[in-house]
């Protein structure tokens, strides 16, 4: 067969395209976060930039919708243990 | 995957085939990097015109007002700042948080 790949290609694409994959998944978080954030803290009419206020909201924002995901994988991993050895 | 690799396999010209092969593999990377760009601006300006038309049209009239305008522009900037705060926070999360 004439367009066969090699190994060595066949592994770098691979390597190349979970890389893509795992940037798209980080992609989908961000704009996620920024829904979630915007609604949360930029209220009212938008000005013409960010206040203070609203850039430590959405740190914070961010920051805390990755503690509370975290936190909430603990609880479920902790009772679907406790279930399992009961 | 195999699909995205038939497009590298396809019929090729007659040059040396590992430069060839070389040509074709960055073709297809950069292809797939657009692809994804593409994608993501996509859904960026998707999800900014959902959330601009419930903060900036609160009555949709017969068109938009010059104040509806200036809150469209402006919620534009905003939604785009908000994003690569965003950008910027998130990832270096992702990194303090990967197991080292």
């Amino acid at each position: 067969m004439s367009g066969t790949i090699d190994e060595a290609t066949q592994k770098e694409l691979t390597t190349f395209m979970e890389a893509q994959e795992a940037q798209s998944r980080l992609y989908k978080q961000i704009h996620k976060y920024t829904g979630l954030c915007w609604d949360k803290c930029i209220p009212g009419a938008p000005g013409s930039q960010l206040s203070n206020g609203e850039q430590n909201c959405v740190i914070n924002c961010v920051n805390r919708f990755v503690d509370t995901s975290m936190f909430l994988m603990k609880k479920v991993e902790s009772q679907r243990d406790q279930a399992t050895f009961q | 995957m195999s699909s995205f690799l038939g497009s590298l396999t396809g019929s090729s010209g007659s040059s040396s085939p590992s430069s060839d092969m070389t040509a074709r593999k960055e073709a297809f990377k950069e292809n797939m990097r657009q692809q994804m760009a593409a994608e993501s601006a996509q859904e960026l300006f998707s999800t900014m015109t959902d959330k601009c038309f419930m903060k900036c049209i609160a009555k949709p009239s017969t068109s938009l007002s010059s104040s509806e305008e200036t809150c469209l522009d402006r919620c534009l900037e905003r939604y785009m700042e908000t994003f690569n705060l965003v950008s910027r926070v998130y990832i270096s999360r992702v990194n303090k948080e990967r197991p080292v």
